[in-house]
């Protein structure tokens, strides 16, 4: 028989929006346990670990010397010849500022959720959702050191993070096209010659579908790492073959010795279009709220964990966690950062067209111009001069 | 590299993740997708 617990509201997944969540409902006052299927909240590290500063203090985070590893002024995008634009913090968007420890970060915030009174269960899987007569879910099951737990509770948070079982448990359309996945790996290479002050993005055909990054960890070191659409490369030419093949050619990195190789994937579609069922919300990742161009998700995966938690409290004030109810999650989260998703998907779609050649071009134009107060504008009229023939292909984009 | 991306890849649902290994379940439509997105081509499909 196994054992049975019962909470106000079990959290699958302590990465970043579980965390947030755990929070957010534990200060709210509610009983609340955070499972991990992972040993070590926070590890494996999958993700660049390029952060931006600005929205921290939205989610009540509070920059900490423990996990910022190193700071940037900007971000340099890199064309398939090697020519680069360089871009300030702001306009670098929600991967540059801080670059992070991501297994300290995630470590802080499950502190943090416990702190607030969570309590969490590490090396505790998923292995179900309970549902009760009418198909609400009411707990999940799960193995924690061999022995079988029932955790009972009225209303879960999803925050399973990319494989995502308990919304496909509980009947939530999950399943993802190639062509919204990329498939990504990254290295810590250490002894490496780079522009401290500025991480690098490397477009184009060397990427296809996505982008090699090299996120500074500090003065000589960095995470190196690449995301390529599964649509879109050589049969079964590996996300590590891509990376490989580019450390190769940069004399700068192949000097560096490795000290963690890490793989994963991201989705890179849309948000799904229910995030929540009877009993239950899915965030961040989980809920494919991810940035399509950037393939990250720490951001709105707090944001959309904080507000999980806040509703959670609220289903119980009301004592109703039906779907109807659950409309205010899928309202504030949607509220919050939809829009700029569907925007950046859009954009993403028609980037992942452009050939080298149109990088490059477009890199051309802009040589020698102050990127600060430069508008979409600008750029189409810069490009316009060198290369009118490129200028179609954009105008969409911008 | 144990990194679940296969997991939920998955159209059917047909893996699982067990530490270190990689289970397949009679849901496998051998689609074939779990191969191109391992990051390491460390899994193979064999129909039977």
């Amino acid at each position: 028989m196994p054992e049975v617990q019962e909470w106000d509201v079990v959290v699958v997944g302590a990465g970043p929006g579980g965390s947030m969540a755990a929070r957010e409902a534990a200060r709210n006052g509610l009983r609340t346990l955070m499972i991990e299927k992972r040993q070590d909240i926070g590890a494996p590290v999958r993700c660049g670990e390029g952060m931006a500063r600005v929205w921290l203090d939205e989610v009540g985070i509070t920059p900490d010397r423990r996990w910022i590893a190193h700071e940037v002024k900007g971000a340099r995008i890199v064309a398939p010849n090697g020519k680069f634009v360089t871009l300030t913090e702001e306009q670098a968007g929600n991967e540059t500022g801080f670059v992070v420890h991501r297994d300290i970060f995630d470590r802080t915030l499950a502190e943090a959720a416990v702190r607030a009174g969570a309590r969490t269960m590490v090396k505790c899987a998923a292995t179900g959702v309970i549902k009760d007569g009418k198909g609400a879910v009411i707990g999940v099951r799960a193995r924690h050191w061999g022995n079988e737990l029932e955790l009972r509770a009225p209303i879960v948070v999803a925050a399973d993070g990319y494989e995502s079982q308990v919304g496909r448990w509980a009947g939530i359309e999950t399943k993802l096209a190639p062509k919204d996945i990329n498939t990504c790996i990254q290295y810590e290479l250490v002894g490496i010659d780079i522009d401290p002050d500025i991480n690098e993005f490397h477009l184009g055909s060397q990427s296809p579908g996505g982008y090699i990054w090299i996120f500074n960890k500090s003065d000589d070191s960095a995470n190196v790492g690449i995301g390529v659409n599964l649509a879109m490369i050589e049969g079964r030419a590996q996300a590590k073959h891509y990376l490989d093949r580019f450390i190769e050619k940069h004399p700068n990195l192949k000097k560096g010795q490795n000290v963690e190789t890490v793989a994963g994937a991201v989705s890179v579609g849309l948000p799904l279009d229910q995030t929540a069922a009877d009993g239950l919300m899915l965030v961040g990742d989980a809920a494919r709220m991810i940035d399509a161009i950037t393939g990250g998700g720490v951001v709105n995966a707090c944001k959309s964990g904080m507000i999980a938690g806040r509703v959670a409290k609220e289903c119980h004030e009301a004592g109703d966690f039906g779907r109807a109810f659950l409309q205010r999650y899928e309202r504030r989260w949607r509220a919050e950062m939809e829009e700029q998703l569907i925007r950046n998907y859009v954009a993403k779609e028609k980037l992942i067209t452009l050939s080298d050649d149109v990088f490059n071009k477009v890199v051309d134009s802009l040589q020698g111009f102050k990127i600060e107060r430069i508008t979409t504008r600008d750029v189409l009229r810069m490009v316009q001069s060198r290369y009118p023939e490129v200028v179609k292909e954009l105008e969409d984009l911008l | 590299m144990h990194c679940g991306a296969c997991v939920g890849t998955c159209p059917v649902n047909a893996l699982t993740l067990d530490e270190t290994v990689v289970r397949v379940n009679d849901e496998c439509i051998h689609c074939g997708l779990c191969t191109v997105v391992c990051p390491v081509g460390a899994l193979e499909d064999k129909e039977d």
